[in-house]
C-alpha cells in the first residue's frame, strides 16, 4: 500500500478540539478522523458526518422478529398441531392471538435488538480479536487526536492547528 | 453553552478531577492487587457457592423429593427464589435504560454495576427452574424446537413459556447493552495496560475498540435505542413473572392488579440490592467521589416511591381479600387469616420489612446515611423475599377443602440451594468488581464538566470550562516522530 503523510494533532480537552475542528473545517481541510476517549456532543456535526441510520435499521429487524413471531405461533399453534387446551381449542390464530403477544413482544425486542448490535459491530468493526486502530493509547484515556492527510502544506497546517491549542502536533507515515 | 448545569444541582464527581484522574480512579482497582477484606469476602461466598452446588447435585441426583415440597405446595422456595432473584435484577435495567431516556446523569456511576447485578441475579433465577424439571438436561425441551419425544410443540398459551421467551431475552439483551458500553472501558485498560497478559486479555475484551467519531455516533445511537427497547422489556419480564401466578384461577393469585405492583415491588428489591452492594464497594474500591451521597439519596427516592406503589398493592390486596367476604380469600396471603394463622410471622415480616421500615426513609438525615440505608437495604431485601414466599407458600398452605390444608417445611437442601445461589451471585460480582471497570469511566468524563465539583465551583466564580489556549512555540509541539504505538 501507498505511504502517506498525515499530521495527528493532541487535544487535552473537548471544547477544545470542538473549536479546533471547526477551524480546520473553516480552512477547508479533509479531517480524516478524530479518535475520542469519550462521545463529544456536536462533534459529528462538526465534522461533516452523516447521520447514522442504525436506528433505522434496528426498526426493520423488529418488524422481521414480529413477523417471525407471527409466522412461528400460527404454524406451531394453529396448523402444524392444533390442540384443545383447557376447552380452548386452536382454530384460528387471531383468535388465539391475545396469548401470543407476549412472545410476539418478546421476539421483537429479541430482533431488534441483537441485530442492531451486531450491525453496529459489522459497521464499526468491532469484534472478538480486531486489533485496535486507534494510533496512539492515551486517546482512550484523556487525549484527542485529530488526523488530517498532509499534502505539501505541512507548515500551514502546522501553525494553524497550533493556533487551535493542539497541545502535540506529529507527522506521521501512514502506512 | 454545552456544560451548562444549574447550580442548585449537587455535584455528581466531588474533588479536583481532571479526565485523567478518572482513568486513574478506575483503573485502579483492577490494576491492584486485591486487599484481604476481598478475599475473605471471596472464600466465603465461594463456600456458599460450593455448598449450595453440592445441594443442587443431589436434588438432580436423588429427586424432587428431597425438597420440602408436597401434595399441595407444589412450588416453594424454589419459585421464590426465582422471582427474588429475577426481580433483584430489574434495578439494573431501571437505572442503565430509564435513566438514560430521562437523561438522569446520576446513573452514570452506577449503571455498569447494577447492570453486573441484574445479569448475575438473572443467572441466579434462572438456575431454579432448570433446577426443578428434575432433569436438567432435558432443558432445551423448552424451546419450540422440531423433535419426537413426546410433547411435539412447546405451548405457545402457557405464561410459563412466556417466561422462558422473556427471561432469555432479557438476560441475552441486558449482556449486549452492558458489554457494548463496556467496550471503551475495557480499550481503556488495554491501552494503560503495561503486563503483555492483561493487554491482550483486555484487548480481546475490548473488540479492539478504536474510538473513532463515527463510532461514537453510533455507539450513542445504539445506547439510546437499546434503552428504548430495554425499557419495555423489563417491564414485560415481570409482568409476565407475575402472569405466572395471575392466569391461574387460585384465590390470592387471581389477581389483575399483579403485574404493575410485581414490577414495582421488583424495582423496589432491585434498588435495595444496588444500594447493598454500592455500599460496600465504593469503600472497598476507593471510588466515594462517584458514588456519592448523592447517589444513594436518589436511589433511597427510587425506593420511597416504588415501596409506596408495594404498599397501597398490599392495601389493596387486603382490602379486596375481605371486601369479596368469600372465606376462601381469607387464606390469601394479605388477609386476617394470614395474619393471625400458623404463617403470622411470614405474614409480619413482610409488613415489617417491606412497609415499615422503608418509611424511616421519608426522613433527609435517614435517606443521606450510608450506614442506615444499607440497613434498611437489607431490611427489604428480606422483605421482598417474604412477600414472593407469601405469595406462594401460603396461599398454597389452604386450598378450598381441608384435605388440602398442608404446610411447607423446607428442607436442608431447600435452605442449601438458596444459599448457593447467593455465594454464586457474589462470587460473580467480586470477580467483577477485580477485573471490570466498575464505573462507566467514558461516560462520567463526559458529565464531568457539567456535574464535576471542580467545575461546577468555577462555573460559580465565572470561570468558564473551557480552558484558556496557551500557543507555544510551534517547533515545541512539533515531532516528526512515528508514534504509531497501537499498530
Amino acid at each position: 500500500m501507498e505511504t502517506s503523510k498525515v499530521i495527528h494533532a493532541f487535544y487535552t480537552d473537548d471544547e477544545v478540539l470542538l473549536d479546533a475542528v471547526k477551524a480546520v473545517k473553516a480552512e477547508h481541510h479533509h479531517i480524516e478522523e478524530v479518535f475520542c476517549p469519550f462521545p463529544v456532543h456536536g462533534l459529528d456535526k462538526a465534522m461533516g458526518l452523516a447521520p447514522t441510520r442504525i436506528a433505522i435499521t434496528a426498526f426493520f429487524y423488529g418488524v422481521t422478529g414480529l413477523a417471525f413471531a407471527i409466522w412461528m405461533t400460527n404454524y406451531i399453534m394453529i396448523e402444524d398441531w392444533p390442540m384443545d387446551i383447557g376447552g380452548k381449542p386452536s382454530f384460528s390464530w387471531i383468535e388465539n392471538m391475545p396469548a401470543f403477544v407476549p412472545i410476539m413482544f418478546e421476539l421483537t425486542v429479541f430482533f431488534a435488538a441483537h441485530l442492531m448490535v451486531i450491525t453496529f459491530y459489522m459497521r464499526s468493526r468491532i469484534w472478538p480479536f480486531k486489533d485496535a486502530e486507534n494510533p496512539d493509547p492515551r486517546t482512550t484515556d484523556d487525549h484527542f487526536l485529530m488526523e488530517i492527510p498532509v499534502h505539501n502544506n505541512e507548515e500551514a497546517l502546522t501553525s494553524l492547528l497550533a493556533k487551535t491549542g493542539a497541545v502535540e502536533i506529529n507527522i506521521v507515515d501512514k502506512h | 453553552m454545552s456544560h451548562y448545569e444549574a447550580s442548585i444541582r449537587e455535584p455528581l464527581v466531588l474533588g479536583d478531577k481532571t479526565y485523567h484522574d478518572i482513568t486513574e480512579d478506575i483503573a485502579k482497582p483492577i490494576e491492584g492487587a486485591a486487599n484481604k477484606n476481598w478475599y475473605i469476602a471471596f472464600y466465603i461466598s465461594l463456600a456458599a457457592m460450593l455448598w449450595g452446588f453440592g445441594c443442587i447435585f443431589y436434588t438432580v441426583g436423588t429427586g424432587i423429593g428431597v425438597w420440602g415440597l408436597n401434595k399441595n405446595i407444589g412450588w416453594a422456595w424454589d419459585i421464590t427464589n426465582f422471582v427474588w432473584w429475577v426481580g433483584i435484577g430489574h434495578a439494573g435495567t431501571l437505572i442503565s435504560a430509564v435513566l438514560l431516556l430521562f437523561r438522569q446523569k446520576w446513573r452514570m456511576a452506577i449503571n455498569r454495576s447494577a447492570e453486573a447485578m441484574t445479569i448475575f441475579a438473572v443467572f441466579q433465577a434462572g438456575l431454579f427452574p432448570i433446577i426443578h424439571m428434575g432433569r436438567p438436561w432435558n432443558a432445551y425441551w423448552v424451546l419450540p424446537l422440531p423433535n419426537q419425544f413426546g410433547s411435539l410443540w412447546v405451548n405457545f398459551n402457557s405464561p410459563l413459556l412466556w417466561d422462558v421467551f422473556a427471561i432469555s431475552t432479557y438476560l441475552s439483551v441486558s449482556l449486549v447493552f452492558w458489554w457494548t458500553g463496556l467496550l471503551p472501558d475495557f480499550a481503556m485498560i488495554r491501552d494503560r495496560a503495561v503486563k503483555p497478559f492483561q493487554k491482550k486479555i483486555y484487548a480481546l475484551l475490548s473488540f479492539g475498540w478504536s474510538g473513532r467519531a463515527k463510532d461514537w455516533q453510533r455507539f450513542e445511537e445504539v445506547s439510546l435505542v437499546l434503552a428504548g427497547l430495554a425499557t419495555p422489556l423489563v417491564l414485560s419480564v415481570h409482568t409476565i413473572v407475575s402472569m405466572d401466578f395471575a392466569t391461574s384461577i387460585n384465590p390470592g393469585w387471581h389477581s389483575t392488579i399483579f403485574p404493575p405492583y410485581f414490577v414495582a415491588g421488583a424495582i423496589f428489591s432491585g434498588f435495595a440490592m444496588v444500594q447493598t452492594l454500592l455500599g460496600i464497594m465504593r469503600k472497598v474500591t476507593n471510588l466515594e467521589d462517584y458514588i456519592t451521597r448523592m447517589h444513594i439519596e436518589y436511589m433511597n427516592m427510587v425506593i420511597i416511591l416504588t415501596g409506596g406503589i408495594v404498599a397501597v398493592a398490599y392495601a389493596t390486596e387486603f382490602f379486596i381479600a375481605w371486601y369479596t367476604g368469600s372465606p376462601y380469600e381469607n387464606y390469601t396471603y394479605l388477609s386476617v387469616g394470614a395474619a393471625t394463622g400458623p404463617y403470622w410471622w411470614a405474614f409480619w415480616s413482610l409488613i415489617t420489612f417491606n412497609i415499615v421500615i422503608p418509611q424511616l426513609l421519608w426522613i433527609k438525615k435517614f435517606r443521606r446515611s450510608f450506614m442506615i440505608t444499607f440497613i434498611i437495604s437489607i431490611a427489604i431485601n428480606i422483605g421482598m423475599w417474604f412477600e414472593r414466599f407469601d405469595i406462594i407458600a401460603i396461599v398454597l398452605s389452604k386450598g378450598h377443602l381441608p384435605s388440602t390444608w398442608w404446610r411447607f417445611e423446607p428442607t436442608f437442601v431447600d435452605v442449601g440451594i438458596f444459599i448457593g445461589t447467593i455465594g454464586f451471585f457474589f462470587v460473580l460480582f467480586l470477580l467483577y468488581a477485580r477485573t471490570f471497570p466498575v464505573i462507566a469511566q467514558a461516560e462520567v468524563k463526559t458529565i464531568l464538566k457539567s456535574s464535576g465539583e471542580f467545575y461546577k465551583k468555577r462555573r460559580e466564580q465565572g470561570i468558564p470550562t473551557k480552558p484558556e489556549i496557551i500557543v507555544t512555540d510551534i517547533s515545541a509541539i512539533t515531532g516528526r516522530s512515528d508514534n504509531n504505538l497501537n499498530g
